[in-house]
């Protein structure tokens, strides 16, 4: 038995591909939940109650989704141009951190729009410019970028926890170590009344569907995808590697950076250590699902999201530790490689 | 104190071998696997699940060394699931490794979330004691420095001879390496590298796994989550400060441990102005700079990362 490179794949497997690797998924958490004590289908019923049972939880939901659709693209358009991004997390907080620093410091000296905008952008900065490092690294002395990356999300959380209880620390927090909050005028709009929800939801789709155009459709955008196939054969055709690859971590950290000032001018308002339940490395799941591509990033984020906050309610109605909602993200994240193989390739006896 | 008596305890040099065991297994692990061609970046989630399992059976009633034992096999069955994706299947290292490592350090936690209720502070068991070695413990200084560990760190530093003298002296260990240099060359030899590969994951594996149990069983007396801390990561990095080389990442552990020991020493003599954070900073930034001082001269095994298939260049 042995493993042949399909000739082409059909349209129809690509579609099916994620939805098999999720039952499958679905299936093997089913037999842990099964181990608590309860039946998996009553629990699955209870995830889908709480994710979409009410008008409130719809909009928890969505609210989730946002930030998981922008850790999503930072991974996913980075993974195109075989680009390790593992430090979405890092870049998140370092976008969420400028923008409480901004938020607390500027907003009164500028028009409510323009201060918003200028937020957005120095988040996207921030993450950026984080990334920028170890891709650098990479291209001038060969160190591989995944560990730097990883390694990274430990130093910057360790900054923000000094951040947030030194310079930027909150006097009126009660001794919590939080920082100082975004002036309420520069808090983005939401959008639905009487809940959490706000625009960086249409913030985030729009930047999927930018993101689409650009790969589809631009020069550069063939160059990261040539980057990623085959980097010889890209730099053969006369690709520049090194600006590609900076290019695309701009673009990678500033989408985790944007996740990050969005959380917490959209959400939170201010920066805690607990700002990210791990968006950063949820994302990773988010991109692969979507087999890395822009606008299917929007989809599977809002099945992870549908998954995290529905495992909260079930949680709470059934006992089940609500780790099971890491557990059924991580196996789906395996399942789906598996499934993807079986696109490109096919078992021949 | 001033800040240079710190080296002149004792107590400094007794916490590096403590701190440096368990990355001393971590590395080894992970160089195994690499030494075949495989980069294990499930290493943070194994040993995360081998600190979890290897407390539970102690907690559950069973032997210390009971516990290690079901540690390294749970982290055997996990590297089991890493080489079958990435080796037959040939999927991408990267991407796999992280799956495995969310994966097993999620069913960790659920695991442990489901067996005990929530509590204020997290259960705890009898670790192991220091072993204090006849003769040598009685020699001043060094005897409390360095010959009154914990059973698993004598362990630890007798595989660094076990891991260096298989790789450089065993047919295998010459198999091993061949897997990782030209697999094809193995083939043409008329072994099959995908066995190879795969025996030496569950190997590299089951020591991660080792090196995750030391933290609960040894350095402290519970568990509880994100206890990890990274350390896999910073093993990754010290692989390559090795260049590969056991002996080497014995000394990278030791040098890693040293500084971390002494930070944590340090903050107690400065306590003044400075951040404690910046103090906790120094080993992921060491490791950072290791990475990058030494990824010039590495001697990377030339078919890491590069799934073989049969047949096919």
């Amino acid at each position: 038995m042995r493993l042949e490179r399909r000739t082409q794949s059909s349209l129809a497997l690509l579609l099916a591909a994620p939805i098999i690797a999720i039952v499958i998924a679905l299936a093997l958490s089913g037999g842990l939940i099964a181990l608590a004590g309860v039946n998996p289908l009553d629990a699955y019923a209870a995830m889908v109650k709480g994710a979409f049972g009410s008008r409130l939880s719809i909009s928890e939901t969505l609210t989730r989704t946002t930030p998981l659709i922008l850790t999503g693209l930072a991974a996913a358009v980075a993974f195109r141009a075989r680009l390790w991004n593992i430090g979405g997390e890092g870049q998140l907080y370092a976008g969420a951190l400028v923008a409480a620093w901004l938020g607390h410091n500027m907003a009164a000296r500028l028009p409510t729009p323009l201060a918003i905008i200028l937020i957005m952008l120095a988040g996207m900065l921030a993450g950026a410019l984080l990334l920028l490092g170890p891709v650098l690294l990479r291209l001038r002395l060969g160190v591989d970028e995944v560990v730097t990356t990883l390694i990274l999300n430990f130093i910057v959380l360790l900054f923000v926890s000094m951040m947030i209880e030194g310079p930027l620390k909150d006097p009126l927090a009660f001794g919590w170590p939080q920082s100082v909050p975004v002036d309420s005028d520069v808090m983005l709009p939401k959008l639905l009344s009487r809940s959490r929800l706000h625009i960086g939801l249409i913030i985030a789709i729009l930047a999927a569907f930018v993101i689409w155009i650009v790969q589809s459709r631009t020069v550069f955008g063939m160059e990261t995808k040539a980057a990623g196939l085959n980097t010889k054969a890209a730099s053969f055709a006369g690709i520049k590697l090194g600006r590609t690859l900076l290019g695309v971590a701009c673009i990678s950290g500033g989408m985790a950076g944007l996740a990050g000032a969005i959380e917490v001018t959209g959400l939170k308002g201010y920066v805690t250590l607990d700002l990210s339940p791990g968006y950063g490395y949820s994302g990773i799941v988010v991109a692969m699902l979507a087999a890395l591509h822009p606008v299917g990033v929007v989809i599977t984020a809002l099945f992870v999201a549908i998954v995290f906050v529905g495992a909260d309610a079930m949680s709470r109605a059934l006992g089940v530790p609500s780790f099971i909602a890491d557990v059924i993200v991580s196996i789906s994240l395996l399942t789906m490689l598996v499934s993807l193989l079986f696109t490109t390739y096919r078992v021949r006896r | 104190m001033e800040a240079l008596d710190i080296f002149a305890t004792a107590s400094l040099w007794s916490a590096v071998l403590r701190i440096a065991t368990p990355l001393i297994f971590g590395t080894l692990g992970a160089l195994i696997c690499e030494r075949a061609g495989v980069l294990n970046l499930g290493i943070e989630g194994i040993m995360t699940l081998g600190a979890m399992v290897a407390w539970m059976t102690v907690y559950q009633g069973g032997n210390l060394w009971i516990g290690l034992l079901v540690a390294a096999l749970c982290g055997g069955l996990f590297g089991l699931l890493h080489a079958l994706l990435t080796v037959p299947l040939g999927l991408s290292q990267h991407v796999t490794g992280l799956g495995i490592t969310l994966f097993a350090s999620s069913l960790t936690y659920y695991v442990y979330r489901l067996s005990l209720p929530v509590t204020s502070s997290p259960p705890t068991i009898e670790p192991f004691q220091p072993l204090a070695i006849p003769g040598l413990s009685d020699i001043p200084f060094f005897g409390e420095a360095f010959f009154t560990q914990t059973a698993p760190t004598y362990l630890a530093l007798f595989t660094v001879l076990l891991t260096a003298y298989l790789l450089a002296r065993t047919p295998l260990g010459l198999a091993i390496r061949m897997t990782g240099e030209n697999p094809h060359a193995v083939e043409a030899q008329g072994l099959n590298p995908v066995r190879i590969r795969i025996g030496a994951i569950v190997a590299g594996s089951a020591l991660m796994a080792l090196g995750g149990a030391f933290l609960t069983t040894a350095t402290f007396n519970s568990f509880f989550p994100t206890m990890v801390q990274g350390r896999g990561w910073v093993c990754i990095a010290l692989v390559v400060f090795a260049s590969w080389r056991p002996g080497k990442a014995l000394l990278g552990a030791l040098l890693f441990a040293l500084f971390d020991a002494y930070q944590l020493r340090l903050q107690h003599v400065i306590e003044s102005a400075i951040p404690y954070q910046l103090f906790l900073m120094v080993p992921y930034v060491l490791s950072i700079v290791a990475l990058v001082v030494m990824s010039r001269r590495a001697k990377v095994p030339q078919a890491l990362m590069a799934p073989y298939r049969k047949g096919e260049r």
